[in-house]
């Protein structure tokens, strides 16, 4: 068996694919949260509860509607993006007079609420979903074998981003988010209707969100606790990257899946600490972040 | 400043006369999580700074005490001390690299801190893990006095308690909580003055803190106990909720904050989930209709700082 440094390519390139799966949920979930916190000012603690809520809604629609994983990976993101316009008109928008922190100790409740809620109704253990059937199985890649699922989560991940990438950074629309992020009033005195648009931009983030849960439901199990130890990672991918730019932080959440992937083959012990380590690292040394701008 | 002083002495009386009528293991809690949510306050209340990860500075200090007091078999004080100066130490470390960012930065840094010492704890081999460190020994205090008697531990946890309250007071009306304050409200404006913010924010996260410590430590001997459930983010988030409910910024708040939030963990126990479904509700309704707190609103009422 061909190695390198004395491990097994099979098993390197094998963690490199799991690190690139991570690596496309920190980067959908920073994502979402770089975009809400563009326009809103707020950082979604809620983001995790919300993760956790797509992956449980494709649970709910195959074994309560039969309906499969596209079904879910459309009705999912919508379902959940609506209770966040929900969230957002009947609580958030209440706060944006207020202290940021507000923002968040309110997100922090509503995480707490809405997973204390779906433990009681669904217990601590995790529920399996089923594979997609066009995606099971892989290919031999001759290196490694590479399972189609995962393959396909990587690519669509990458698609979903860019696209979010483009759409902020090239059209229009885009362009009204980004000079709404850097004056409200001025954008509102153009006559476009800002508070629909933060509405909307809270809703999407959070659909992202969703989006990431469907996704992550038939490879890990579905449980209410998924998407509360995440979040804490994906907040300091979030700190690593900082929120000023869009690529940066997808680029970040790929390049940190992928380091932590690795630290799994080489020194496994540190490998739930490893993007803390990088945080506190990047901290040190531009504490804005690596694409970060300093106010 | 003298309702305060009357205030404070209402509190002492409580706490002397409590035992009477209250379970005394209760009450201790009580004071242990109200030091805890003093010293979180001290930050958050006086310097601004919301820290999402004062469980560390708990947690850490409650497994170093206990560690201390069952391995290496130290004087409960001593064990105390130990734990109280790790979390010093940590504060001193964690400090230098989260005050660099402010507002939900540093909430955000702070929470993946303590997530990383989370790690730590669960995998170092002195933990226990999942068990935790069980049957610590509460020993005898300086050598001379039993403390596996109930009220000899009361009387120590209620000295712990006060002493830890009166240094937060006494540093919140102390020229250095004068400029905290000044930094909190305009930090920039503090610099022109001529302060190193960077400095008082430093000493004010270290001292918050080593008093978080010293609560965990204290802790980890009233209950004989250390787990990860002391280091763990929901442990962060109970201490924010209670100095939310008793009122942020005011000097008694966290006290009552604290006896609230541990009086309905007692009597919702049974109900498992619904205990974070509480907790959460409470966090929405003080942050929607209930920005003050309990003893912000009464301090609203009669006009006069509690």
């Amino acid at each position: 068996m061909p190695e390198i440094f004395g491990i097994p390519t099979s098993a390197l390139f094998g963690q490199l694919l799991i690190g690139l799966i991570n690596g496309s949920f920190y980067a959908l979930l920073s994502l979402g949260l770089a975009v809400i916190f563009g326009l809103l000012n707020i950082i979604n603690f809620t983001h995790g509860a919300q993760y956790m809520m797509g992956a449980f809604c494709a649970y709910l629609l195959v074994n309560k509607l039969g309906l499969g994983y596209w079904w879910s990976l459309a009705i999912a993101p919508l379902a959940v993006g609506i209770t966040g316009v929900v969230i957002e008109r009947t609580m958030l928008k209440q706060l944006y007079k207020l202290d940021h922190l507000y923002g968040l100790l309110l997100t922090f409740g509503l995480a707490l609420i809405i997973e204390g809620l779906f433990r009681n109704e669904y217990g601590s253990s995790g529920q399996p979903y089923p594979m997609p059937q066009e995606l099971t199985g892989g290919r031999n890649l001759g290196f490694m074998f590479l399972p189609t699922y995962r393959a396909w989560v990587i690519v669509a991940s990458a698609a979903v981003c860019l696209g979010t990438w483009f759409v902020i950074e090239k059209t229009r629309l885009g362009a009204y988010l980004r000079a709404a992020t850097e004056n409200p009033q001025l954008v509102q005195a153009f006559g476009i209707n800002v508070p629909r648009m933060i509405t909307l931009t809270y809703g999407f983030g959070v659909a992202l969100a969703a989006f990431a849960g469907v996704m992550a439901a038939p490879i890990y199990q579905v449980s209410p606790q998924m998407g509360s130890s995440l979040i804490i990672v994906v907040f300091a991918v979030v700190v690593i990257g900082g929120m000023g730019s869009i690529m940066g932080s997808i680029l970040t959440g790929f390049g940190l899946g992928v380091i932590e992937g690795l630290t799994k083959v080489f020194y496994p012990e540190a490998s739930n600490t490893v993007i803390f380590i990088i945080m506190a690292i990047v901290l040190m040394f531009k504490p804005a972040g690596l694409f970060g701008r300093e106010k | 400043m003298t309702h305060q002083k009357w205030v404070f002495a209402l509190m002492v009386a409580f706490f002397a006369a409590a035992p009477l009528v209250v379970y005394p293991v209760f009450l201790m809690k009580v004071m242990c999580f109200a030091l805890f949510a003093c010293a979180f306050n001290l930050l958050i209340g006086f310097g601004g700074l919301l820290s999402f990860g004062h469980a560390m500075f708990f947690g850490s200090a409650s497994y170093l005490a206990a560690h201390a007091a069952k391995v290496w078999g130290l004087t409960p004080e001593l064990a105390i001390l130990f734990g109280t100066g790790g979390a010093a130490a940590l504060g001193i470390a964690t400090g230098l690299l989260a005050i660099r960012r402010q507002g939900i930065y540093f909430a955000m840094i702070t929470l993946a801190l303590a997530q990383m010492m989370f790690f730590f704890y669960l995998q170092a081999p002195f933990t226990g893990g999942e068990d935790g460190i069980q049957a610590v020994p509460r020993g005898r205090l300086f050598g001379l006095i039993d403390l596996s008697n109930v009220w000899a531990m009361y009387a120590t946890v209620l000295v712990v308690f006060l002493g830890g309250f009166l240094l937060i007071y006494r540093a919140v009306y102390s020229p250095f909580g004068q400029v905290l304050k000044a930094i909190r409200e305009n930090e920039a404006r503090a610099i022109s003055l001529g302060y190193d913010t960077t400095r008082y924010k430093l000493m004010a996260y270290v001292l918050s803190a080593t008093l978080a410590g010293l609560a965990g430590a204290t802790k980890s001997l009233v209950f004989q106990l250390a787990s990860l459930t002391d280091v763990h983010w929901s442990m962060s988030g109970e201490v924010v909720l209670m100095t939310l409910v008793g009122g942020l910024g005011t000097v008694f708040g966290p006290v009552i904050g604290a006896a609230v939030i541990v009086t309905m963990a007692n009597y919702l126990a049974q109900l498992g989930a619904w205990v974070t479904v509480v907790q959460g509700v409470i966090f929405v309704i003080c942050v929607l209709t209930f920005r003050r707190g309990i003893v912000g609103e009464i301090a609203n009422l009669i006009k006069k700082p509690l």
